[in-house]
Order: C-alpha cells, then sequence, then structure tokens
C-alpha cells in the first residue's frame, strides 16, 4: 500500500521527492530515459501524466507538453503501456496524474482495473472533486488503489476533513492559487497552510506547485512529507536534455 | 457530499479544488438573487435603459410570402446594445459582481460578441476588464476586437490548443484560479460548472418571457415552432424557456459547417460524431475523440464553433423535448443574403442558422401556423467574413485601397 511505503521511507529520510512527467514528451523513448534516470537519482515516487487536450488546471509548461505529446501521437493506451511498463521495471510507486474525461471516456472501473493489473499505485486527477468522484471512489477502493485528492489555501477546515475520509496514500497540497509552474514564495504562510493541513488528516501531505530545487524542498523538510516537482523538471528536460536529469535530482536528494 | 447542478444526466461541477470555495461564493451570491424578486426588477429596469428592451418582435411578411407556408417571426435580440443576446447575459453577472464587490472581470470570446458586451458593462460598472479570444477568432473578428480595447479591456490572443472558444474558456480558467479574489469570470453561455448553466439560462430567460408575451399580444396564440441557433445555448435556452409548458416545438440548430458527415462541423446533438464526456468542468456531449481527445470544430460563425454544450440542452435533447438540426455554412450564407434582400434586416452568422433551418422547415407548414425565429445578433461585426463569402469585388478593391493608404 501507497501510505504504507511513504512511511517507511520518512522513517530514513525527512522527506520524499516526488516528480512529474507527461507521458510522451519529448517523445516516449525519452519519457522512459526521463524516469530511468529520476529512479537512478534517487526519486522516491513519481506522478506520470496522461496528456489530455484540455488541461485547465495546468500552466503553460506542462500545457505546452501535454499538446507536444498529443501532436506525437501518443495514445491513452500506449500511456497505460508505458506506466504497465515503467511500474514493472522499477521499484519505486507509480501514479497517474490526468484530467477525468480521460478515465471516464476509457470506463473508470476498466481504468483501475488495469492499474490495479499493471501495478500502479494510485491516481490524481485535479478535476475530479470528492463530490464528482463516487464512480471513482468505489473503483479506487474496490482495487486496493490510492485516489490522492487535493487540498488548497482556500480549502475550508471543515471541507478538509471531508476530503480527508475519501483520500487514501496521500493527500496532495497545492502551494498557493494559480496553475502549475508559476513562482511559489516559501514563507511562515505555506508553513502555517501546511499545519492546518496536517490538523484535518492523518495521512502524509504532499506539497506541489513552484518546487523548483533544492532550497524549496530544505524549507519544505519537517513541514510536509513530500515535495513535489513538476514543471521545473520539464524546464530541465527542455533547457539542458534528458542528460541533465540525473544531476538536477541527484543534487536535490542529496 | 452532495452532487449540484445536474439535469439528468449532465452537468455537475467538476471543478479544481482551489475555485471550489470560489464556486460556494458564486452560487450563493445567485441563489439570493434568484429569491430577491426586486433583483429581477432591477434587472428589468437595467435592460430596458442601457439596452432595448423589450426587444421587439418582427412579422417578417416578405419572408412569409417568398416561402409560401408558415408565417415567419422575428424575435429581434440584435436591436441589444452591443447587437446581441450577450448582453443580457452579461449585465446581469455585472450585478452579481457588484453584490460580491468584486473589481475585475474577465471572460471568454469567440465571436467576439460576448467580449465586447462584458467590455462595455465593465467599463460601465467601473470593473477591469481582461477578455481571452482565440487567435483565429482575433483574426476573423476583428472590428470587435477594436472595440473591446477602445471600451478600455484588454483582450489577450490565445495561441494554445485549437486557438479558438474552447481554448479562450481554459485560459479565462488559469487566470480566475490565480485571482478570484479580486475577479468574476463571465462566462458566455449556458456551459460550463454549476451555476453557469442554470444562471446564465435564467439571465436569458428575459428573450422567451417576452417573446411568449409579445405573441399572445400580437396574435393571441402561441407560434408552433421557435427556431434558435446553438453554440454553447445561451440564446436558445434564452427563448425556449418561455415555451417549455407550451405545446410548442423547439427546434435547437447547430453548426453543420462544411456538412454533417465531412468531419468539419461543430454538431453535437445533431451529430452521431459527438459523446459524452467530462472538460471545461461540467458533463455533457462534446466533439471528441475515442481516448476523449477534443477534436478540432469548424464552423463559420466563430460563436458556434465550440466543441461542448448546454448540459441542460443535452438533457432536453435526451427527453425529447428540443429537436436539433444543422444548418451548413453555404445554406447559412444564403439564408442570409435572402434575409437581408427580403426583410433588410441582417442577421449574425450564428443566428442565421436558425433562419436557415426555419427556411427548410417553412414552405411545409401550413399558412396559419406561426414560425418565431430567434435573431440572435447582428451581422455588421461579421462584415470580413461575409464580404468573403459573398466575394464581393467593391469590397476587396476598397480594402487593397485601404492598406495601400496605411503603406504610404
Ligand atoms: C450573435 C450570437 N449568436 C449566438 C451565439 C452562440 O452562443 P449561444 O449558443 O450561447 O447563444 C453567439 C456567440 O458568440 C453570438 O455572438
Amino acid at each position: 500500500m501507497l501510505e504504507t511505503y511513504i512511511r517507511s521511507r520518512l522513517a530514513e529520510k525527512k522527506i520524499l521527492l516526488m516528480t512529474h512527467i507527461v507521458i510522451g514528451y519529448p517523445t516516449l523513448e525519452a519519457s522512459l530515459e526521463i524516469v530511468r534516470s529520476m529512479v537512478e537519482a534517487g526519486v522516491d515516487l513519481m506522478e506520470l501524466q496522461i496528456p489530455f487536450s484540455e488541461p485547465i488546471a495546468d500552466g503553460p509548461v506542462i500545457l505546452k507538453a501535454n499538446q507536444a505529446a498529443l501532436a506525437n501521437g501518443v495514445t491513452v493506451d500506449q500511456c497505460l503501456d508505458f506506466g504497465r511498463r515503467v511500474a514493472r521495471q522499477f521499484p519505486i510507486p507509480f501514479l497517474y496524474m490526468t484530467y477525468y474525461n480521460i478515465l471516464f471516456k476509457h470506463g473508470v472501473d476498466r481504468f483501475a482495473d488495469g492499474m490495479q493489473a499493471a501495478g500502479l499505485q494510485g491516481a490524481i486527477v485535479p478535476d475530479l472533486p470528492p463530490e464528482e468522484a463516487t464512480d471513482y471512489l468505489d473503483a479506487m477502493g474496490r482495487n486496493e488503489l490510492s485516489p490522492i485528492f487535493i487540498y488548497s489555501p482556500t480549502t475550508s477546515d471543515a471541507r478538509m476533513n471531508t476530503i480527508a475520509r475519501v483520500a487514501a496514500g496521500f493527500v496532495y497540497c497545492v502551494a498557493r492559487k494559480g496553475v502549475t509552474g508559476d513562482q511559489t514564495e516559501f514563507s511562515q504562510q505555506i508553513g502555517d497552510y501546511l499545519g492546518r493541513c496536517r490538523a484535518a488528516t492523518h495521512l502524509p501531505l504532499a506539497l506541489g506547485f513552484g518546487v523548483k530545487d533544492k532550497a524549496d524542498v530544505d524549507f519544505l523538510a519537517g513541514k510536509a512529507d513530500i515535495a513535489v516537482i513538476g514543471s521545473q523538471t520539464l524546464r530541465v528536460v527542455e533547457n539542458h536534455g534528458v542528460e541533465a536529469m540525473a544531476n538536477f535530482i541527484r543534487q536535490i536528494v542529496n | 457530499m452532495l452532487k449540484r447542478g445536474y439535469y439528468g444526466n449532465f452537468g455537475g461541477a467538476f471543478l479544481p479544488e482551489i475555485l471550489v470555495a470560489t464556486f460556494d461564493e458564486l452560487e450563493g451570491v445567485y441563489n439570493q438573487a434568484r429569491n430577491d424578486p426586486l433583483f429581477w426588477q432591477d434587472y428589468e429596469q437595467l435592460m430596458s435603459s442601457y439596452s432595448c428592451r423589450p426587444t421587439p418582435i418582427t412579422d417578417a411578411q416578405n419572408l412569409t410570402r417568398h416561402f409560401g407556408g408558415a408565417r415567419i417571426f422575428i424575435k429581434r435580440e440584435d436591436l441589444n446594445h452591443t447587437g446581441a443576446h450577450k448582453a443580457n447575459n452579461v449585465m446581469g453577472q455585472g450585478l452579481l459582481v457588484k453584490r460580491m464587490g468584486k473589481t475585475r472581470v474577465i471572460a471568454e470570446t469567440g465571436a467576439g460578441q460576448h467580449g465586447v458586451a462584458t467590455a462595455t458593462m465593465a467599463a460601465r460598472f467601473g470593473f477591469d476588464c481582461t477578455i481571452y479570444m482565440g487567435e483565429v477568432d482575433v483574426e476573423r473578428q476583428r472590428p470587435n476586437v477594436f472595440w473591446m480595447e477602445q471600451l478600455g479591456a484588454t483582450v489577450v490572443p490565445v495561441t494554445d490548443g485549437t486557438r479558438i472558444l474552447k481554448d479562450a474558456i481554459n485560459e479565462a480558467f488559469r487566470d480566475w484560479v490565480t485571482n478570484m479574489d479580486s475577479t468574476h469570470y463571465v462566462l458566455g453561455t449556458a456551459c460550463g460548472p454549476h451555476p453557469f448553466p442554470e444562471m446564465v439560462s435564467w439571465f436569458q430567460s428575459i428573450v422567451g418571457k417576452e417573446a411568449r408575451r409579445q405573441m399572445l399580444e400580437r396574435e393571441g396564440r402561441l407560434p408552433s415552432r421557435v427556431f434558435a441557433c446553438v453554440g454553447g445555448g445561451s440564446n436558445a435556452m434564452g427563448i425556449f424557456s418561455g415555451f417549455f409548458d407550451d405545446d410548442v416545438e423547439l427546434v435547437g440548430v447547430e453548426a453543420a459547417g462544411r456538412g454533417l458527415d465531412s468531419g468539419e462541423h461543430a454538431s453535437r446533438l445533431c451529430s452521431g460524431d459527438a459523446s459524452v464526456g467530462v472538460a471545461q468542468g461540467y458533463k455533457t456531449y462534446f466533439l471528441q475523440d475515442g481516448d476523449g481527445q477534443m477534436r478540432e470544430t469548424h464552423s463559420i460563425a466563430a460563436g458556434l464553433d465550440y466543441v461542448g454544450v448546454s448540459p441542460i440542452l443535452s438533457d432536453l435533447k435526451e427527453k425529447g423535448r428540443v429537436r436539433f438540426e444543422g444548418a451548413t455554412d453555404r445554406e447559412v450564407i444564403e439564408a442570409l443574403r435572402l434575409t437581408m434582400k427580403k426583410e433588410g434586416v441582417i442577421p449574425a452568422l450564428e443566428s442565421a442558422h436558425a433562419f436557415a433551418r426555419a427556411f427548410k422547415e417553412a414552405p411545409g407548414m401550413s399558412t396559419d401556423e406561426i414560425i418565431l425565429i430567434n435573431q440572435s445578433g447582428r451581422g455588421d461585426k461579421d462584415i470580413f467574413t461575409i464580404a468573403d463569402a459573398f466575394d464581393d469585388p467593391k469590397w476587396k478593391q476598397f480594402i487593397i485601397a485601404k492598406a495601400k493608404q496605411y503603406h504610404a
């Protein structure tokens, strides 16, 4: 189970690192290389984004990656094959991140059954609030997969408690308003917000949106359990190539 | 937890967590307004003094004679300030923005009509205003871009995705998730997450309320069929809602583009090409592929060129209460030409879809039946597109000469 894995890792390190890739960006082959270098460099878990044509919660960097992957002709079946392959090949937990229409069109039950068979651990679906998630929660629960839900700074305490009742694995706390990729100021405010999240759930907390380097991750150690790096890894690939990934991760993990 | 805003199987609120509180606030202020009889009075008062409400109904006797079937009447939403029904929704939401105490509005626009209407509202109420518009639409609706900017709005061309209406909606949402404390997103049609479909339809219901009363006053009876074009569905919901409880056939006309079997159209409810999905925060019929990726759409009318459709209309289709038909680009141009020549009114390309379908059906109906067409907007804004479609040599000469002046 995902939560158990996270807790056992946390016994050894203060904060875990989760990274994000868009499957098929820049190519399927490159995605595999990126996963390999991330895992070898010490990433603890990964979210694999299945590209969608309307990624409403994503900022320019991830949006462009979604569009480029789709323009390359990447299909959902190829993404699911990719997930199966990396889950088999590498020893860390993998999650899917995508928008609800991808699950809905594939069939929510079929999607979850497929994840279970492929060895994926959970999913993050940012446009699926718990109110709309009945089918999804059934399918994920039946397969012992973790539905990762989201807290935001605008989420009330009462709603955080409600969300905690259906979440599993960990809770993904977005650091601020806005979309992925913008700058985040890591200040006392984030500490307070994470304190509020902590009070609402016993699950481990991941923090993402704007985390980009070792300083940010160090700031979060002791406040969150998992730091999430998304857009920044895409920028590294864009600016310095796939070869630069291992170094980028190593220098954060050490 | 409560599911909200469902019409049969359609609708809902598929929101990123960061926006949930904003939607709670909006729903609250909307419900308050809806339960406050004074609000609707204020709204009608505003629309009668700032726009031209009630808009008239025109007895199109020349068209009636031309087709020799049902009598044709036109509801004149083109006579609103800014030239389309969009003003109804925009001024209504403007009143809500004041109630919420926000200071900035944003909007998407396709044809530019909703953008212009929002820009006038922002100017009038003193709000900052940013309009998102697909790059393709910026090109085909240049005059409206000019007006939005003159009215004080910032127009942001959207270069992502298919660069049309749906992409402008995505960008507006991205702005909103950052700036929701100061900003309201004035969604322009009866789509999107709850409460937008219901709220926009409510503001547009002013069209149907008037039309029903006007038909009774004038003719002592109701039309047997009502035609409206369907982009997102707001003008259709507006006029249809006046007749839901009557024995009146309601016909929604979608953009059949280059033909329903060409793959190049924007018909979600009258073609077999769409399927149920969830995007842009709501569940409805979308033009999408088997993976759930949205497809490119095409229409000569920017305001109909959209992948989704009001969840309320999807439900009314499944219940059989509204019939959906398509009109091709070519049929639309012909209908527009005929309407101008016969009646001297200039429908928007969007509205001309409703005319085109009505003209197909009128000759087969009896002379004592009545047809009501919603002219959702006026066509002046489409002058470049229409001039191209008419292939008008004098217009081309004018543009060439004008361009030379700018070069000099
Ligand atoms: C004149 C006019 N009619 C119709 C539409 C389509 O929108 P709806 O279906 O919401 O009425 C538009 C949209 O821009 C428009 O400008």
